[in-house]
């Protein structure tokens, strides 16, 4: 079948992407001065125990053979044993990556909640007012950082207001939601301006088209148009846009997840790389170039729901 | 009988970062129900306006519309508010587009698209909605209809798709269709089955047609009445045979000798020498003057109105007697 092939096709472009984005942050991590031992140690570990350490771990052989070892074992599943916390990375990494998950697909969720309406109103009243007003609110969304819109949100929502807690994840799954709604919103007013810029844009783009008019000649009303001729076309824009930035999503979870205390991928990256616990980083580098390339994939699965002409060419 | 259609002194402005151009100057049309009236012209002279304005489909801005009447079935369109106009659209009046390739929305099957207008208008529910377009898609020939009906656009070729988008302007059982160029886009071979189509679903139902077409030839062969456009303007309306055999406007001679003969050859052909004008600058006189192989210098600057020089012949022209001389 067509679409089994394509997506095994797709799977298999994974490997080289997945070998180079994993050497690279091997590479770069070792560049790094600061040692796990010491920093363990807090400094004061002596020369002898340092060795012994770094041969247990088998950080005193070359790079090429360490590498070698991680991406070999890796391939079989296991992605090494934590030097901080002296568990499988695996096991780790699992473990907080439904929590990272539940974030992204939340914030996800409320961005495109907060951007559709939106748009469709700045495209219905292109270059008046509430088209220019959008715009602007975009604008300044877009410009402020996320760690600082995330403290906003929790001076005011978290403590002003007391409505949603300021850190943790929750219990049951409406403590989570719960708990997920300042991180995600944080998120969210980051992600939504780019898509209600591309949404705007790609829906303008396609009110100028013929079978709009002809939609108009049928005696449709603008509304209905705009939500059943034009989004659907626009929106394989804004999945790409999406898609693409699925990578800075990633890392901005860092970042949110950090500021939320959300024990998620983020959090777990931001304390492995000060720890220097090299094979944690190596293995959510994987994770990462994982999600990034699966959600991609994903986006162009999608892309054959919204439009079929996609499924024959 | 009162006309379907009437249209008196329609004057449409746009508003360029140029200036202002008129691009429908005093134009006056009518249309008997059930008739066919072709109107031709080169690109730019205003045919497509003149189509958008009767549906009110022209984006206002750039578009302004300055001034007469579109006397539809007793109701002045002009004035019509916006819900009156999208009653109409889709019921009474229809409009079948030009390029089929983008007539029809890409994301959506085809027989939903055909059949929306009339779920629009509250006619009829989503499994009626099937069996009409199948019925639809029958009439306008399509085989199969029934297996088709929820095939997408781009699975159907550019003479199918035309066939479906008539058969869209017919869902709701207008009085008049606006054809504008239905055959520019097709093959030489699918124009004529198209043309045919139109003709024989126009007798069967009464409709009125307005065929706009560039090719003086597709409207000698389909149209009871002829109008010609040139710079925004009626320059010559009269019946078929009469414009034919005794043209009143230069431009329409032009138009005529630009038709290719089999016995004629290469040489038989006579384009018409020069451009059209800039509708941004025309000066106060006829607009085809410099252009005009019998103009005289006071073409140049006495406004010219269509006059009507014998019953339902209407001409443009200073020195309509000249014309003939041309042939």
């Amino acid at each position: 079948m067509l679409l089994l092939d394509y997506i095994l096709g797709r799977l298999a472009q994974m490997v080289p992407v997945i070998i180079g984005v994993s050497l690279i942050a091997f590479l770069a991590i070792h560049l790094v001065p600061g040692d796990p031992i010491q920093i363990m140690m807090h400094g004061r570990a002596t020369p002898e125990t340092l060795a012994a350490a770094h041969a247990k771990l088998g950080l005193d052989r070359p790079l090429l053979i360490q590498y070698g070892r991680f991406i070999g074992n890796a391939a079989l599943g296991d992605l090494g044993t934590s030097i901080i916390q002296n568990a499988p990375v695996s096991g780790i990494v699992g473990e907080k990556l439904g929590p990272t998950v539940f974030l992204l697909v939340f914030s996800s969720i409320l961005a495109i909640v907060i951007a559709l309406p939106l748009s469709l109103l700045a495209a219905r009243r292109v270059d008046r007012a509430a088209d220019h007003a959008i715009r602007l609110v975009g604008i300044v969304g877009f410009a402020m950082p996320p760690f600082w819109v995330g403290i906003l949100l929790m001076l005011f929502f978290g403590i002003y207001l007391d409505w949603f807690p300021i850190s943790g994840f929750g219990k049951d799954f409406i403590d989570r939601l719960w708990h997920a709604v300042l991180p995600s919103a944080t998120i969210a007013l980051f992600l939504a301006p780019i898509l209600i810029q591309s949404l705007r844009a790609s829906m303008l783009d396609v009110l100028t088209a013929d079978y709009i008019e002809v939609a108009r000649a049928k005696g449709l009303g603008e509304w209905r148009i705009l939500v059943k001729h034009v989004l659907r076309n626009a929106l394989i824009p804004v999945v790409t846009v999406l898609a693409v930035n699925i990578g800075w999503l990633l890392s901005g979870a860092v970042v949110v997840e950090y500021l939320f205390s959300y024990p998620g991928l983020g959090s777990l990256l931001v304390r492995a790389v000060g720890y220097r616990d090299y094979p944690v980083i190596q293995g959510l580098s994987l994770v990462f170039a994982v999600l990034v390339i699966v959600v991609n994939l994903l986006a162009d699965l999608s892309y054959m729901l919204i439009d079929r002409r996609v499924l024959t060419s | 009988m009162a006309p379907l259609l009437a249209i008196e002194d329609l004057v449409v402005e746009f508003r360029t970062r140029g200036g202002r151009i008129v691009a429908l100057n005093h134009v006056f049309l009518t249309v008997q129900a059930g008739e066919t009236l072709g109107i031709v012209g080169e690109s730019g002279s205003g045919k497509s306006v003149l189509c958008r304005t009767i549906l009110r489909l022209l984006p206002t801005p750039p578009a302004e519309i300055k001034g007469g009447r579109v006397m539809f079935d007793g109701e002045d369109l002009l004035d019509a508010p916006e819900a009156r106009l999208r009653q109409l659209r889709g019921t009474a009046l229809a409009m079948i587009s030009q390029n089929p390739a983008t007539a029809l929305n890409p994301v959506w099957p085809i027989g939903d698209q055909i059949t929306e207008g009339l779920r629009v208008h509250g006619r009829i529910g989503r499994r009626e909605a099937r069996k009409r377009a199948v019925e639809l898609l029958r009439r306008v020939g399509i085989p199969s209809p029934e297996l088709r009906v929820d095939e997408y656009p781009h699975q159907w070729s550019g003479g199918m798709v035309q066939r479906a988008v008539i058969a869209m302007a017919l869902a709701g059982g207008p009085k008049l269709i606006l054809a504008d160029e239905p055959t520019t886009a097709l093959d030489v071979t699918i124009q004529d089955q198209i043309l045919a189509l139109l003709l024989d679903l126009q007798a069967a139902s009464g409709m009125a047609l307005v065929l706009v077409s560039h090719d003086m030839a597709v409207v000698a062969e389909t149209s009871d009445r002829v109008a010609v456009m040139y710079a925004g303007r009626i320059v010559e309306l009269a019946d078929t045979r009469t414009i034919f055999r005794e043209p009143r406007h230069p431009y329409t001679v032009g138009l005529m000798q630009s038709i290719p003969r089999i016995e004629g050859g290469a040489g038989r052909l006579r384009p018409i020498p020069g451009q059209p004008p800039s509708l941004a600058d025309l000066g106060p006189g006829c607009p085809f003057q410099p252009r005009c192989a019998v103009a005289s210098p006071d073409c140049a600057t006495t406004p010219v109105a269509p006059v009507e020089i014998a019953p339902g012949h209407w001409s443009a022209c200073l020195h309509p007697e000249r014309v003939g001389a041309l042939l």
